[in-house]
């Protein structure tokens, strides 16, 4: 209650001292954990004299495996604070039976919902695939880079802003309590008036848009870029899924911008679009999200199951059974995935023809995909197959999914769903197949690639440690919820009073801690393998005996990826090359011309992080500079012209010769 | 109890195909592992058109199963389907006549008003056993879900709009009711009791809260629809009568228009400012 000058008013908008949460407990002591970790970190880079190298080689790098890495790094760092928050939320709903209430009033508890369900979407899983898919697809169809790299840079960086907000808002204001959707009326200003909901919409507007770039970029690339030979059934699985994936960026992820704006409109400019007086109707916001929502999670599993595919063919030493059934399952995948999205509310009332029709094409989802594990089945069958650590989480996947995929049907069953619907069992089902499917995949890409992108293993025992922990640990934190959501508990709670509940409660916390240790031997992983990297080296570039083009690249890359760009006869063109007894060229290598590095893409997006800081906290003058200035800058880089170079032919022979002395070596050791 | 047969119904539909599969995985991968050198290796086997239409087939088949067992299910469990007696087999008595129960979602409440008796209540209602009730259900400010698991299934509450249930309790008991949808930060607290009792039970109820006193009126209403948690349970013998059409149209307040009134002056082409 202070008279706040004009001044102070125009400056700083609605951002005032009361934003920062000194009362909160739970907060001061992050903050002052972020702060140590973070001035540790940033003393070691500066102490090492890293930050020019930081500059130059990894921010402002324009190389698809730079960026992919990075991207995967990102995605790391958010699973630490997406985790934390699971681990208040099961710890919370442990102990809050009866007079106790806990150690989170809702007004927290609801944020760390929240915070938890959107972070591990967009901040996790999203930079997974994408990461993924950015470092391998291209080695897979004989390129050398995307077809737009400045613009991959552009989008990382976009993401990052995006996942900054986000952060911010633990410690300067607060987030949103509304689930992680958002829905109208909860998200609107009467319920939500703080600035909680604005960082959710606009670090979502900022990352979507690095998103939507990143599958346009994707899907020209794989469609212009191909080596030669390559026709569209002789791709990789993977970079098919990949296609099929970014195909679905391009698609859906304007309908989530749209959504997105209308709300923020709604909030900012005083119309009506989902309010409930004035024409406003709140079944329109839920029905664009989920039509933009469903696609999303086929995004997300989509690129996973072409890892998978990739290592149930490599580590059974056979090629991918049935990969045009494989690729036609993808496609159908792809198209009913826009099919099913009221599936999300079958208990808004739309009628019994409606729910049944969207009811029968969830179901009919499950063909594709279950055809996908018959044939992975029939990969393995009269295959060799190895158990390293990226075909133990392939098979932690095959029963985890599968059971979760059956509880999908189950929820399809919509007057099973009218019991169902915002259950415990659809927390434990989409759990399920999220973790199940797209973590497990996303550890066993990064075990499998790990040695392409770094040039040694990562450390195998630490790798089983961690895979274990997750698997058990995720069986024992959400069996409980199945159980609690066939008993008729919903979802969100933060406090209960039927003591009956509790000892599921404390079984599902107990499989979080497992989880937390998993996550743990995977970051030991890292550091052991680090420490250890000479041991596990790979010098052959192709240790798992793989069957793409990028493992017939060395182990790092060179920058450039392909001296000559691969002529391709068969699918699987590696593994063809490696069969016609396929001879490194020694000569007439030519300058390869290639991108510069920029540094535009980091500074475009800390504009458009400042514009949506602006925006939040209604500094206008702010909002509006940072925007002219991102239009400004963007149009500036327009003009540069100098922003290519060629690698040297005589630096191209040094590296391909050193690589094939390399791989000499190993032969005669051998 | 229909519903719990569907959902056995489809795992076991489900499971027919699982449980050969998940048992299939663990034998082909240990048999075929690279240690087992006297295991059959075939790297030229990748294709097999047979194979591949079994593959497409009886997932197919077990969706049909499934997709005809639920459009089947699906319409005759429609929340806005009436309960007769030929779903429930004699669950229902003969010639009863439905009971009416309206329902409002507040932040963060329930209200229930039973037009048949002009009583009302607050997050507690109780209904005949074996008798069909019929639900209408809005809500204020908030979009929440009305859900009494031993019930029914659940349907969605939202402001300016109706959504229907229907359903009958066949079994006298005191039952859990809660929101299913999240709507803010009284949400966790949004609970109330459903009461199944005998016939002559539930006159007795409502003639005790006929007895009791409290009207709900418009002032009453205005103060009860303010935020609040954990809302004790409330009484009311009378309300005033067009109450819940009021709840419904967002015109509770005697200044704004109703809804239903907006809509058809907008349906017959609109009307200039300068109008009524």
């Amino acid at each position: 209650m202070h008279d706040r000058s004009a001044l102070l008013h125009f400056v700083f908008g609605r951002l005032t001292w009361s934003a920062i949460p000194y009362d909160s407990p739970i907060l001061v002591g992050t903050f002052v954990v972020v702060a140590v970790f973070g001035i540790m970190l940033l003393g070691a880079v500066t102490y090492y004299g890293k930050w020019g190298y930081l500059w130059r080689e990894w921010f402002t790098s324009i190389d698809h495996k730079k960026i992919g890495i990075m991207y995967i790094v990102l995605a790391v760092v958010l699973l630490l604070r997406g985790f934390a928050d699971a681990i208040m939320m099961r710890s919370q709903q442990a102990i809050a039976f009866g007079s106790n209430m806990g150690y989170l009033p809702p007004h927290h508890y609801d944020q760390i919902f929240t915070a938890h369900g959107a972070i591990m979407i967009f901040f996790v899983a999203m930079p997974l695939i994408v990461g993924l898919m950015n470092f391998v697809m291209p080695m897979q169809i004989g390129a050398r880079d995307v077809a737009f790299p400045f613009l991959n840079n552009f989008s990382f960086w976009m993401t990052v802003a995006g996942a900054i907000l986000f952060m911010l808002s633990l410690f300067i204001g607060d987030f949103a309590r509304t689930g992680w959707l958002a829905y109208p009326p909860v998200s609107e200003l009467r319920q939500s008036p703080g600035v909680g909901v604005d960082y959710y919409i606009w670090g979502l507007q900022i990352a979507g848009v690095g998103t939507l770039l990143s599958g346009i970029n994707m899907v020209v690339t794989i469609l212009k870029m191909r080596a030669p030979g390559m026709t569209l059934m002789k791709m990789p699985i993977f970079t098919w899924t990949a296609l099929c994936t970014n195909a679905l960026i391009v698609a859906a992820f304007p309908i989530l911008t749209a959504s997105l704006a209308l709300l923020s409109m709604d909030r900012y400019l005083g119309t009506h679009f989902f309010t409930n007086d004035l024409g406003g109707n709140v079944m329109m916001y839920i029905n664009l999200i989920w039509i933009w929502g469903h696609p999303e999670v086929y995004i997300l599993i989509l690129p996973i199951f072409g890892v998978y595919s990739e290592i149930v063919a490599t580590f059974s030493g056979k090629p991918l059974f049935g990969y045009s059934s494989m690729v036609y399952a993808t496609v159908a995948i792809m198209i009913l995935s826009y099919l099913v999205w009221l599936h999300h509310f079958f208990t808004m009332g739309s009628g019994a023809d409606v729910n049944s029709f969207f009811a029968l094409a969830t179901m009919i989802i499950s063909i594709p995909t279950g055809v996908k594990i018959f044939n992975w089945l029939f990969t393995m069958y009269r295959g060799r197959v190895r158990f390293d650590v990226p075909m133990l989480w392939t098979i932690g996947f095959l029963f985890t999914f599968t059971i979760g995929g059956m509880t999908g049907v189950m929820l399809s069953v919509a007057p099973a769903d009218f019991l169902l619907h915002n259950s415990l069992f659809v927390v434990a089902h989409f759990h399920n197949v999220i973790i199940g499917g797209v973590v497990f995949g996303a550890f066993a890409g990064i075990n499998y690639w790990f040695p392409k992108a770094f040039g040694f293993r990562l450390d195998p025992f630490w790798g089983k440690v961690s895979f274990w922990f997750w698997l058990v640990g995720f069986w024992v934190a959400f069996t409980p919820l199945y159980v609690l959501g066939l008993m008729g508990v919903t979802r969100r709670l933060s406090h209960f009073t039927d003591p009956s509940l509790q000892i599921w409660f404390q079984i599902a916390a107990l499989g979080a801690f497992l989880i937390l240790l998993g996550i743990a031997a995977f970051l030991i992983q890292i550091v052991v393998s680090i420490r250890n990297r000479e041991a596990l080296r790979d010098h052959t570039g192709d240790l798992w005996d793989g069957r793409t083009l990028e493992w017939s690249t060395s182990s790092p890359p060179p920058q450039y990826n392909f001296a000559f760009t691969p002529r391709v006869h068969e699918r699987d063109a590696w593994a063809d090359m490696k069969q016609r007894g396929y001879k490194r060229p020694t000569e007439g290598f030519r300058p390869i011309h290639m991108p510069k590095n920029t540094g535009a893409g980091v500074i475009l997006a800390a504009l458009a992080f400042a514009c949506g800081f602006g925006l939040i906290w209604y500094m206008w003058w702010l909002a509006a500079a940072s925007f002219a200035a991102l239009v400004a800058v963007a149009i500036g880089h327009s003009f540069n012209y100098h922003r290519d170079y060629n690698i040297a032919a005589e630096e191209v022979v040094r590296v391909e010769q050193a690589y094939s002395r390399q791989l000499s070596a190993q032969v005669s050791a051998s | 109890m229909r519903q719990s047969n569907m959902m056995i119904a489809s795992v076991v539909l489900m499971l027919l195909i699982i449980v050969p599969v998940l048992i299939a995985i663990a034998v082909v991968a240990w048999r075929y592992r690279a240690a087992a050198k006297s295991a059959a290796y075939d790297p030229e086997w990748e294709h097999s058109t047979k194979l591949e239409l079994v593959v497409w087939a009886a997932p197919l088949l077990i969706v049909i199963a499934l997709g005809a067992m639920t459009w089947i299910g699906t319409h005759q469990l429609d929340p806005y389907r009436p309960v007769s007696s030929a779903d429930y087999r004699n669950a229902v008595s003969e010639n009863a006549k439905p009971l009416r129960v309206d329902v409002v979602s507040l932040d963060w409440k329930w209200l229930f008003f039973y037009p048949d008796y002009g009583i009302a209540t607050v997050n507690q209602m109780a209904a005949p056993v074996n008798v069909p009730i019929d639900f209408r259900l809005t809500s204020t400010t908030m979009m929440n879900s009305f859900f009494v698991p031993a019930l029914v299934g659940q349907i969605y509450t939202m402001p300016g709009m109706q959504t229907q249930l229907h359903a009958v309790i066949n079994k006298p008991g005191d039952y859990k009711g809660f929101s299913a949808n999240y709507s803010g930060s009284g949400f966790t607290d949004m609970r109330f009791r459903f009461l199944g009792m005998s016939d002559a039970d539930f006159k007795q109820w409502v003639a005790q809260i006929k007895a009791g006193g409290g009207d709900l009126d418009r002032a009453a209403y205005e103060e009860l629809a303010q935020p609040s948690r954990a809302e004790p349970v409330h009484r009311y013998a009378s309300y005033e009568h067009d109450l819940y059409t009021r709840i419904l149209n967002r015109c509770v307040d005697p200044k704004q228009m109703c809804m239903g009134r907006m809509m058809a002056i907008d349906a017959a082409g609109g009307r200039p400012l300068s109008g009524d």
